[in-house]
């Protein structure tokens, strides 16, 4: 660790001593960042649940520096949580710096040292990566080397410790990856494979990862290494594109699958067609008890290994990520399937500025699983599904231009969402919801806009009936001003009928923003790829500011 | 350890008033929507300008800014021989369905896939959209973060503005 800094502090030194030739141009290098602040203050609403903070105002902040020169790379970052917003693990709680790195590249070979962020294929076994929003962060510190032999080869090998919040935590991981463009491979002797002309282009890659824990554990015999292997293909041409991968994990007793020893695995596949105007995709995903971390003892988003997102759409409005799905690494069947068409412009159905329609189905339901009663905990059927439905969602959404100052969108969807299994709580059951959205855009000039969406999700169960409405206004470039109130008007308690109404408006310049809100904020999951976290009910003042430099 | 650390960033303070900054593009393996690996180095238009975008396809503003600009990308060509590389950060939930996404609404852009996010640091690129424009030099010369409707014509007028520069040069 210390003598991570030296290194990095003597470089920079050494950096501004030294001028190097490049491209007939005298350098220094250059330093870039951005940074990040999100204040609130809490005042109290007992309708919505809002709670107060001893601290009345809270903050987390960060900002990256980064350095290049030439080949040569090198950046930290700085994170500061006094203390940290509500919704955020409470461990993120004071100021440090919690990533620095330096990397090397030449042509074929690049290394690492320090912080990094890495993923092996789709993520199946491995993925570090970091998701501020969601207070997510679970980078490598250690070392990477990426290294290409010939053309078409590409080698990774990463050896090193997760984040976790200001610590790290105990696992040590290692992994390797390896993947072959086989038309990059073969271009070299036979011409019809070069990738300017190939027609079919195909892929194949393999990853091996370890992590080692030692077993303090009084009564368990545990496996102290535990290794997990995967092996992907992926084949593409013009207008189609099938990807797969398969991972398979050694026994790994954890807190999360119930100390069992059955070992994992788990299947991606994917397949699309498309040309101009028309798309279809197809996808599906098995995963059986592959739930991988650096630590047997983490939960939550803690300390993660595998990415394991859900294949289903990701909704951007309010209502329709109401119930946001979010995968189930212990066991999970899950499709998706969708199909856009775009009708021509000057069609029927096009009208004079076309018309796109997007049809998505997507479902997921447990596995066929028997329990055995024994430390395997289950088997489970590979070709059959299980009884529980965990999610579905049907949607349909029609995008329209009406003239070139007014656009208008029109979403209908059908979901069903098992909240008891989803989140992990009990005595809610499933959720049976029919959700419209429609939102229209009107463009007063060039340069001021008005946006405004109307939403209502409607289901006898949860919370019941919502209903949204949204005004914004913008002025290019600089200025937005934007209303919204949810409504919670059909909630079976006359009492929690609420209105959660909020303000707030922007100020952009260039690569700077600022925001400022005032409202209430409803209890509710924040997502981001398929990782979620939730929000508690809130109401006051917020202030976020960004930068890029 | 708190005094190193505070070396350390006092030095990179140091190091900011002693660079000269020229806001290159940083050099990092992303994919091609082909599967290829592409290294950003190699983004290049002979001479004339380029724009890059940040976007993601749960991005409703992206969205909204990427079919704004694909109106007039044809016309933007023509007048200042622009090339646009639009950066998609799906993660692997996502990154399959963007060579579809893109199809189904016709963009004409030069789409790259940054899954792991590696461009994005690269570049300090904190929410997105956010959009880069480089003139024919590899230089950075404006950057925008967000998007509000309109502001494709204030690119555009950058985008103007770079060529003037550099034909008085």
């Amino acid at each position: 660790m210390k003598k991570i800094f030296y290194v990095l502090a003597f470089i920079l030194l050494v950096n501004n001593k030294i001028t190097a030739q490049e491209n007939n141009k005298f350098s220094t290098g250059e330093i870039h960042g951005n940074f990040q602040m999100m204040a609130q203050n809490y005042l109290v609403d007992s309708t919505i649940g809002a709670k107060a903070v001893n601290e009345k105002i809270r903050m987390n902040s960060f900002a990256n520096l980064n350095f290049i020169k030439g080949n040569f790379k090198a950046g930290i970052r700085y994170e500061s949580y006094e203390k940290s917003l509500l919704g955020f693990d409470p461990r993120y709680n004071g100021s440090d710096i919690t990533y620095r790195y330096a990397t090397y590249t030449n042509d074929d070979l690049e290394f690492t040292i320090g912080n990094f962020y890495e993923q092996f294929g789709s993520g199946l076994i491995f993925r570090s990566y970091e998701e501020r929003g969601l207070g997510i962060d679970n980078a490598m510190d250690g070392i990477r080397v990426k290294y290409k032999p010939t053309n078409g080869v590409y080698l990774k090998g990463i050896v090193g410790k997760q984040r976790f919040y200001f610590t790290k935590g105990e696992g040590i991981v290692r992994g390797l990856d390896a993947e072959f463009n086989l038309n990059e491979i073969f271009s070299n002797f036979l011409p019809e494979f070069n990738p300017a002309n190939a027609r079919y282009t195909y892929i194949l890659g393999g990853s091996m990862v370890g992590k080692y824990q030692a077993d303090n554990d009084p009564i368990r015999i545990l496996p102290e290494n535990v290794a997990a292997f995967s092996g992907r293909f992926n084949f593409i041409s013009d207008k189609f594109n099938f990807y797969t991968e398969y991972a398979n994990k050694i026994n790994d007793p954890s807190l999360t699958n119930g100390f069992i020893y059955k070992k994992g695995e788990a299947l991606f596949l994917s397949a699309n067609y498309s040309v101009k105007g028309f798309s279809l995709s197809a996808s599906a995903k098995r995963v059986d008890n592959m739930d991988f971390r650096s630590d047997r003892n983490a939960d939550v988003n803690n300390l993660t290994l595998s990415f394991l997102p859900a294949i289903s759409k990701q909704h951007t409005y309010a209502l329709p990520a109401f119930y946001p799905y979010a995968t189930q690494p212990l066991g999970e069947l899950g499709e998706q399937f969708e199909v856009s068409y775009n009708f021509k412009k000057g069609s029927k159905l096009g009208g004079k500025y076309g018309t796109l329609v997007t049809f998505n189905f997507s479902n997921a339901t447990n596995l066929d699983t028997t329990q055995t009663g024994n430390e395997q905990g289950y088997s489970a059927n590979f070709w059959s599904k299980g009884k529980t439905l965990l999610y579905r969602d049907l949607n349909l959404e029609v995008v329209k231009k009406l003239s070139p100052k007014l656009k208008t969108t029109y979403t209908y969807m059908y979901q069903v969402f098992n909240k008891d299994k989803v989140q992990n709580v009990s005595g809610y059951g499933t959720v049976y919801a029919h959700i419209a959205v429609f939102e229209t855009q009107y463009k007063i000039s060039s340069k001021n806009t008005f946006r405004a969406e109307l939403q209502s999700l409607r289901t006898k169960q949860d919370f019941g009936d919502w209903a949204v409405a949204l005004a914004e206004y913008t002025v290019s470039p600089h200025w937005f001003f934007a209303a919204l109130d949810q409504y919670n008007y059909g909630n079976a308690k006359e009492e929690k009928r609420a209105h959660y109404f909020s303000g707030s408006f922007g100020y952009t310049k260039n690569a700077t923003r600022f925001i400022l809100g005032y409202g209430k904020q409803r209890e509710g999951y924040l997502c981001v790829g398929g990782v979620c976290r939730l929000i508690p009910a809130s109401y006051g003042l917020s202030l976020s500011i960004s930068s890029t430099f | 350890m708190k005094a190193n650390k505070i070396t350390l960033i006092l030095l990179f303070i140091f190091s900011v008033l002693c660079v000269n900054a020229q806001d290159k593009l940083p050099a990092v393996n992303v994919k091609t929507i082909d599967g290829a690996t592409f290294n950003t180095a190699n983004i290049n238009n002979n001479g004339q300008p380029i724009i890059i975008d940040f976007w993601a396809t749960w991005c409703k503003p992206c969205v909204q800014e990427l079919t704004a600009i694909s109106d007039l990308y044809e016309d933007w060509q023509k007048t200042t021989g622009v090339k646009i590389y639009a950066v998609s950060i799906d993660d692997a939930r996502n990154s399959a369905r963007v060579k579809p996404f893109v199809n189904a609404r016709g963009w004409e852009y030069q789409i790259l896939l940054d899954p792991n996010a590696d461009l994005k640091r690269a570049m300090n690129v904190g929410d997105i959209p956010h959009t880069f424009l480089i003139n024919g030099k590899g230089e950075i010369i404006f950057q925008h973060a967000g998007y509000a409707p309109g502001d494709e014509n204030e690119l555009y007028e950058k985008l103007l503005e770079s060529i003037k520069a550099n034909a008085v040069k």
